[in-house]
């Protein structure tokens, strides 16, 4: 076998990330497209991280952001499933259509 | 590919732990996205995110491997058990679990897939196989020298942003405003 290179690591993240691109696309329950955002998100700090290895040490300060950022939005996304959960009684984004005309 | 070996430091078996690793986060990606269960995927998730902890210490990057375990595992899918258990989703999962447009979806998902495959072995050229990585034990020191000093703006930002959140989140939970 080769030698374990950059490219695993990248071609490994870009496999992350096609899973959670497809439990966006494709899941009804938002607790689940919450979770697939958030491997997107790991997805991309490992793409940041392997590519430090080679560049220096910005791309995990960077991956540092994303953690916070990931916390930060997945706190405010779960505070907006609570209140339309507790107007509505489902979580299912297919019933989200208040705005509809 | 040449490593700089200190030593004492020699990494031992690679290529196994690698696609150990690996082949536990993509597996527990796939649990996420096809489990009917929340809880399942959130179990599924958390397994994933430390797998991947265990990738970024491969990658010599121990500081980011502990905030992962630390913020991630330990708080942000905390955070979701606790959410799924206030939300009673016992109703959902008798119904329907992919959507209307999941075909749709999931050629879109294989046709991005097909362009990070082209991207990946048309530039193979452009990922050299240099390793120009800092010593390893003074990870943490450097980066946050680099915090404190390069990145001291986006820290003060990121802290914001993190307070907003916050005030965001416990307004939007409230019963009454």
């Amino acid at each position: 076998m080769a030698p374990i290179g950059t490219i695993h690591y990248l071609v490994t993240a870009a496999a992350l990330f096609i899973l959670g691109v497809i439990g966006v696309l494709t899941r009804r329950n938002v607790v689940i497209i919450l979770m697939s955002i958030e491997l997107i998100l790991n997805a991309v700090n490992l793409n940041l991280v392997a590519f430090s290895r080679i560049w220096g040490l910005h791309g995990q300060v960077f991956a540092i952001f994303v953690i916070t950022d990931a916390a930060a939005e997945a706190a405010v996304g779960l505070g907006i499933l609570i209140a339309f959960f507790r107007n509505k009684e489902t979580v299912n984004v297919d019933e989200v259509d208040l705005l509809k005309w | 590919m040449q490593e700089i070996a200190q030593p004492g430091m020699e990494p031992v078996a690679t290529t196994f732990f690698f696609y150990f690793l690996s082949g536990i986060t993509l597996v527990s990606g796939v649990f996420v996205i096809t489990r009917k269960s929340p809880v399942h995927s959130a179990l599924a998730l958390i397994l994933g995110l430390l797998a991947q902890a265990g990738l970024y210490l491969m990658l010599y990057a121990p500081f980011v491997a502990g905030v992962q375990i630390i913020l991630y595992a330990g708080g942000i899918m905390v955070l979701f058990l606790f959410v799924i258990m206030l939300v009673n989703l016992e109703r959902s999962q008798k119904e329907e679990q992919f959507n209307k447009q999941w075909l749709i979806g999931l050629l879109a998902a294989i046709a991005l897939g097909a362009l990070f495959v082209l991207v990946y072995v048309k530039g193979k050229s452009l990922f050299p196989y240099r390793i120009a990585q800092p010593i390893e034990n003074s990870n943490t020191q450097q980066i946050g020298v680099m915090l404190y000093g390069q990145y001291m703006f986006a820290f003060e930002i990121a802290s914001l942003l993190l307070l907003v959140a916050i005030i965001g989140a416990v307004v939007m939970a409230k019963k009454r405003i």
